[in-house]
Parts: structure tokens; C-alpha cells; sequence
């Protein structure tokens, strides 16, 4: 991703540090539940950075950290050359937030919204109503302005809500899951405007989510599983480092396939799906071999190059959607735990 | 539907809005509290000027009483009134400060509904100190609330209560003391009642004894001594008090009269100067709006 030359574009208080966000040694902990234990990690300005990883994983409670939300039960955290326990303000004011949940306020019009923002975090007020167009413009809300938030699109309101974040010109724009619970057609217009805005604002993005497909779109991704990371890298790095195909079956009797490919292929093939899934280098060419050697009738067959859905299996073991039927119940876990003691 | 979502803004355009508008978001200071203040405050202005069936709904609790309760035991009521004074006229003060009440309180409890909205969490993260907001707040609650009052103001005519500009400036700013504490009270709440449904079974709950315990419908000599007792710790005397004084004094009553219906606040005998009364319902405001404040700048 090219940084815009117009560097001098800083948003306000002094100089720009080289790194966005530095971690280290971070854990938290609610009560006996270890949500993060202990991670390090750098982003650099500019770069846009995906946490990947299950519900549950740990991702939105370092998104909570680091946008002082939440304060570590040990370790440090810098956003924008700020520390977010001891400089909380100075954190808040460099950068935006999109959360999961929606946190516009219905009964206001967008422009309201927006406005209430700009008032809160001190921007000029010269420069409210400019701004205010401008990033409404950018999520292609600026004929609704006027129109109560209640009447907007889920979509619609994840776009005010990007816009929002963006109003004070912050130096790190936070997005928790910024297209979860939306269609796969906003998913995508979300997604043009995420790029359109790494091209045009100086900006640096840490987004957290559990869509394999939207990792892409991230200059470096960071996988977290049971509150550790397990390998950062691009995308196309963490790929290659798998370096097999995966294959997917569909048999007559699973159990028996699994156990000839065992002894037969030497291949550890598992469950996943409701098929019979393993990888190997050179898939397509081994096809060929698998139909010939299995004794086992094959029903159907399919073979992928590497995801990062498959960097996440070599990583952890599962693939993300089996993670997460474990997942969802620490998850519960947390959250009930959180609603008691909030 | 996807192939027709287009970037907002033309590719041609993006030269000229590459031009930026700068921001500088400006250090922590007084003045971005008082900007914090006054758009929180604004806020709730906005809200209450939306909801208009609010507005109608929270009058009509008071006005049953003053014209239903007031008009139909005005009859038993006369033999012990002195002539000129109606019995409505007696309960004015305690249905204007109910009036007040419904809306203080529940203005309050927008923080509760905030809260499952997420918008709270927009206010809590903002670089503002959380006093700004909760200040905020509560002065926004008590301004929708005082306004509430206000239209009740406008009817004294129907409790036979003169239209005196001393006499409806002096209860207005003793509704919007009123108006204050009991916000300050609901937020104060609002700062550890998570839930919707809790908050309002708890102000449901407080509303009518308070109401009823604050001499608001009987005057308070004469009483049993627990009766007695339970007016003196109910905030809301201090206030309900001050403003039947204030009522009455525009009456042309007797002395005597005035010392059977208005005969102040007592503490074992001694008369509690209006100025201490009010100043009671003030410190009172004051320290739970420390509270809150407290409760809310602790982060996780």
C-alpha cells in the first residue's frame, strides 16, 4: 500500500512516530478466564493490520485495550507513541473507533451524530461542517444526512459509523468486525470503502475479524487463537508458508477412508466440514493417485489452493469454524462474567 | 445490487478532495469540557423535543391529580380550608413537583437505554473527562424536567393560583432545583442498574412513597410521630415546602391559616429556614453528581 505523499497531513499533536502500535507482553484476564495471554506485536504507520481468529479468541479484548477501554492486567500497549494506561486522553483523542455493536444514537439524525462527535472530541469548529461533509461523502451519506439514524440500512449505519470514525482525523482507525452481521453485498461495498480509504487518508487500520476473506484485504494479519498469537505475517507469506493444497472428500465410509489414507498414503487427514479434509503439496496431481489407491468409493472431491483458512488449520490445528463452536462457549463464559461485574 | 455500488465519490473528484480539510484535535482543556457539556446537554433537548408523546404522557399523572383528586376531595377538604384558599391550591406545589419527578428520573434512566444501545460507549470513549458528561447529563435532564414543570406553571390558574411573576419565577427555579438532585439521583443509579427493566421498577418503586411521604397532598403538623418522622428524611419535603410557603405567601392568607396549612419544616420543634431547606436538596444534588461522576470515570 503506497503512502499518500502528502505526509505533512498529520492529524494534529506534533511529530508522527514510524510505529502505530507497539504490544508487549500484554495479558488480561477476567476473573479466572485468560482472554489474552501475553502477546507482542508492532504496526507500523500506515499499514493496515487484521487480527484473525475466532470469536472468542481474544480480539476484541486487545481492541478494548488498546482503545483504553479496558486496562491489561500486565503488560504495555503504545497507540499513536501514547501509552493507554497512563495516557489515556492523549490515546483517545489519535484515534477512532468502529465497535461491533452499533453505538450511534437512533434517535438523531446522521449529521447529528456526527456532530455530537465532533463537539466531543473538540474538533475546530471551523472545521466541523467540512469535515462533516466530507467523510459523509465518502460513505455516500451525505443526502441522508438529515434523516433519523433508525431509518438507515444495517449497512448504512456501519457507514456512518466508519464516518464518524473518521471525522477528528484520527492517526489509527480501530474497526472491531466492521462488516459482521451484515449481507455479503454491503460486506463488499464496506470493504470499497475501507480501501478507498486506506488511498486516501494517511492512516493506519487495525481491524479484528473472523471472515477469512476479509483478512485479504490486510497488509499484515496477525492469527490469535485461545488469546495467543500464532503466527503474523502478510497474507501472501502466511500462504506460501503452508505450502500444500487442501483436499477435501467425500466418501462411503469416512472412517475407512481416513484410516486407508493413513496407512496407505501416509497423510493425516481429518474431519472438517462433514469431510474428509487433508492437505498436501501438489494436490491436483495427487488426485489422480487417491482414486486409483483408495478402496473406498470417493462421491466427491474438491482440492484448494491454500486459504488463509488453511494457514489458520496449520497453525491451530481446526479451521476457523470448528473453533468456534469451542470458542462460543469461553465466549458466553466472558461475557457473562463481564455483564456481573459491569 | 453489489455491481451497482459505486465509490461515493467519483474517481474525478478525488483530486480535489485530497485537498484535505485539516483537523487538529486540541489538548485536553476547559474549554473542550464545556463543548462536552453543552453537546450532551444539547442532546437531550433534541431527544425530548422529538418525543412528544413523553412530553403529553408525563403531565398526565399530575394533572389526574390535580384536577380529578384535587377537584373531587376539595368538598371533604373545604370545612378545614380557610375561606379563599382551595384545596387544590394546597396540593399545586406537591403535582407541580411530580410533574418534575416522572421527568428527572426518567430522563436518567436514557443513560440505562444508552447503555444497551452502545451510544454510551460513543460518550465513554471520547477524550473528555467523564464529569463533562455525566454534568452534562444531568443538567440536560433537569432542563427537559424543569420545562415539564413549566407547562404545569402555566396552569396555576386552574388550581386557583395567581399568575405573579415573583411567585412563578421563584417556583421554577425551585422545580429546577428539584429537577437537578432527582436527575443527579437517577444517573447516580443509572451509573450501576444495568438493566432497563430494574431501573424502572426501581424509580416505579421510589416515585409515589416519596410522593406521598413529602407532605405533597396533608400538612405536615399534627402528625403521628412516624409519619412525622419519615416526611422529615424525604428530600422531596425540602422542596415541596418551600414552594406551598411560596404559593401561599401570594395568597393574602391569615396568620393563622398560613400557620395551619404552611407551617414549615420542623426538626423537634425547630422551623427550618427555606434557605437551609433548599440548601439540603442542593448538597444533596451536588454529592450524589460526585458519585456518579465517580462511578463512571472507572474503566474496566
Amino acid at each position: 500500500m503506497a503512502v499518500a505523499p502528502d505526509a505533512e497531513k498529520t492529524a494534529g499533536n506534533g511529530q508522527r512516530a514510524p510505529i502505530a502500535i507497539t504490544v508487549a507482553g500484554l495479558t488480561k484476564n477476567y476473573g479466572e478466564i485468560e482472554a489474552v495471554r501475553g502477546i507482542d506485536f508492532e504496526v507500523p504507520t500506515g499499514e493496515t493490520f487484521g487480527f484473525l481468529g475466532p470469536n472468542g479468541a481474544g480480539k476484541s479484548t486487545t481492541i478494548k485495550i488498546l482503545c483504553t477501554l479496558a486496562r491489561p492486567t500486565s503488560g504495555t500497549a503504545r497507540v499513536a507513541g501514547h501509552d493507554v494506561t497512563t495516557e489515556r486522553d492523549r490515546v483517545r483523542r489519535n484515534i477512532g473507533l468502529v465497535f461491533q455493536d452499533t453505538t450511534l444514537d437512533n434517535y438523531l439524525t446522521g449529521a447529528q451524530n456526527l456532530r455530537f462527535h465532533a463537539e466531543l472530541y473538540g474538533v475546530p469548529a471551523a472545521a466541523v461542517a467540512p469535515r462533516m461533509q466530507q467523510v459523509m461523502e465518502m460513505v455516500g451519506l451525505w443526502d441522508r444526512r438529515d434523516s433519523l439514524v433508525m431509518t438507515y440500512s444495517g449497512g448504512m449505519q456501519r457507514r456512518l459509523e466508519i464516518a464518524r470514525g473518521l471525522l477528528h482525523a484520527p492517526r489509527v482507525l480501530f474497526l472491531d468486525e466492521p462488516t459482521v452481521g451484515l449481507d455479503p453485498q454491503t460486506r463488499t461495498s464496506i470493504w470499497q470503502y475501507i480501501n478507498e480509504l486506506k488511498a486516501r487518508e494517511d492512516i493506519t487500520i487495525f481491524l479484528t475479524t473472523h471472515y477469512m476473506d476479509e483478512a485479504e484485504h490486510c497488509d499484515r494479519i496477525a492469527i490469535i487463537d485461545h488469546g495467543k498469537i500464532v503466527a503474523i505475517d502478510t497474507p501472501e507469506a502466511l500462504k506460501a508458508s503452508v505450502g500444500k493444497d487442501r483436499v477435501q472428500i467425500q466418501t462411503a465410509d469416512d472412517a475407512a477412508a481416513i484410516a486407508e489414507l493413513g496407512r496407505d498414503f501416509g497423510i493425516e487427514a481429518g474431519m472438517h466440514e462433514g469431510a474428509v479434509t487433508f492437505s498436501v503439496a501438489g494436490g491436483e496431481e495427487f488426485v489422480p493417485r487417491l482414486f486409483a489407491g483408495l478402496s473406498v468409493p470417493i462421491r466427491a472431491v474438491s482440492v484448494s489452493r491454500p486459504s488463509l483458512d488453511d494457514v489458520f488449520m496449520s497453525y491451530t490445528g481446526k479451521t476457523i469454524r470448528d473453533a468456534e463452536a469451542g470458542g462460543a462457549d469461553a465466549m458466553r463464559q466472558i461475557v457473562a462474567h463481564m455483564r456481573g461485574r459491569r | 445490487m453489489a455491481t451497482q455500488t459505486t465509490p461515493a465519490v467519483p474517481a474525478g473528484d478525488e483530486a480535489a478532495l485530497a485537498g484535505q480539510i485539516r483537523v487538529a484535535v486540541p489538548e485536553h482543556s476547559l474549554r473542550s469540557d464545556l463543548r462536552a457539556v453543552s453537546i450532551v446537554w444539547q442532546r437531550e433537548l433534541i431527544r425530548f423535543r422529538r418525543d412528544r408523546l413523553r412530553a403529553v404522557t408525563s403531565l398526565i399523572q399530575p394533572l389526574l391529580f390535580l384536577l380529578v383528586l384535587g377537584t373531587g376531595l376539595s368538598s371533604l377538604a373545604s370545612a378545614s380550608m380557610p375561606p379563599g384558599v382551595s384545596f387544590k391550591a394546597f396540593i399545586y406545589p406537591g403535582v407541580l413537583a411530580m410533574s418534575v419527578m416522572f421527568t428527572a428520573i426518567f430522563s436518567a434512566a436514557s443513560i440505562v437505554w444508552d447503555r444497551e444501545f452502545g451510544f454510551l460507549r460513543e460518550m465513554l470513549v471520547a477524550p473528555v473527562s467523564r464529569s463533562a458528561i455525566v454534568i452534562g447529563k444531568i443538567f440536560g435532564g433537569a432542563t427537559i424536567a424543569t420545562f415539564q414543570g413549566i407547562i404545569m406553571l402555566a396552569l396555576a390558574g386552574l388550581a386557583d393560583v395567581p399568575y405573579n411573576p415573583v411567585l412563578l419565577i421563584t417556583l421554577a427555579a425551585e422545580l429546577f432545583l428539584l429537577a437537578f438532585t432527582l436527575t443527579s439521583f437517577g444517573v447516580m443509579m443509572a451509573a450501576r442498574i444495568k438493566q432497563f427493566q430494574a431501573f424502572m421498577a426501581l424509580t416505579q418503586m421510589l416515585v409515589l412513597p416519596l410522593f406521598f411521604l413529602s407532605g405533597a397532598l396533608y400538612p405536615l403538623h399534627g402528625l403521628p410521630a412516624w409519619l412525622s418522622f419519615l416526611t422529615r428524611i424525604d428530600p422531596l419535603t425540602y422542596v415541596v415546602g418551600p414552594m406551598r410557603h411560596a404559593v401561599f405567601t401570594h395568597l393574602n392568607l391569615s396568620e393563622e391559616a398560613m400557620h395551619a396549612l404552611s407551617p414549615g419544616i420542623t426538626w423537634a420543634g425547630w422551623v427550618v429556614p427555606i434557605g437551609l431547606s433548599l440548601g439540603i436538596v442542593a448538597v444533596m444534588g451536588l454529592v450524589m453528581m460526585c458519585v456518579a461522576i465517580v462511578t463512571f470515570s472507572k474503566p474496566e
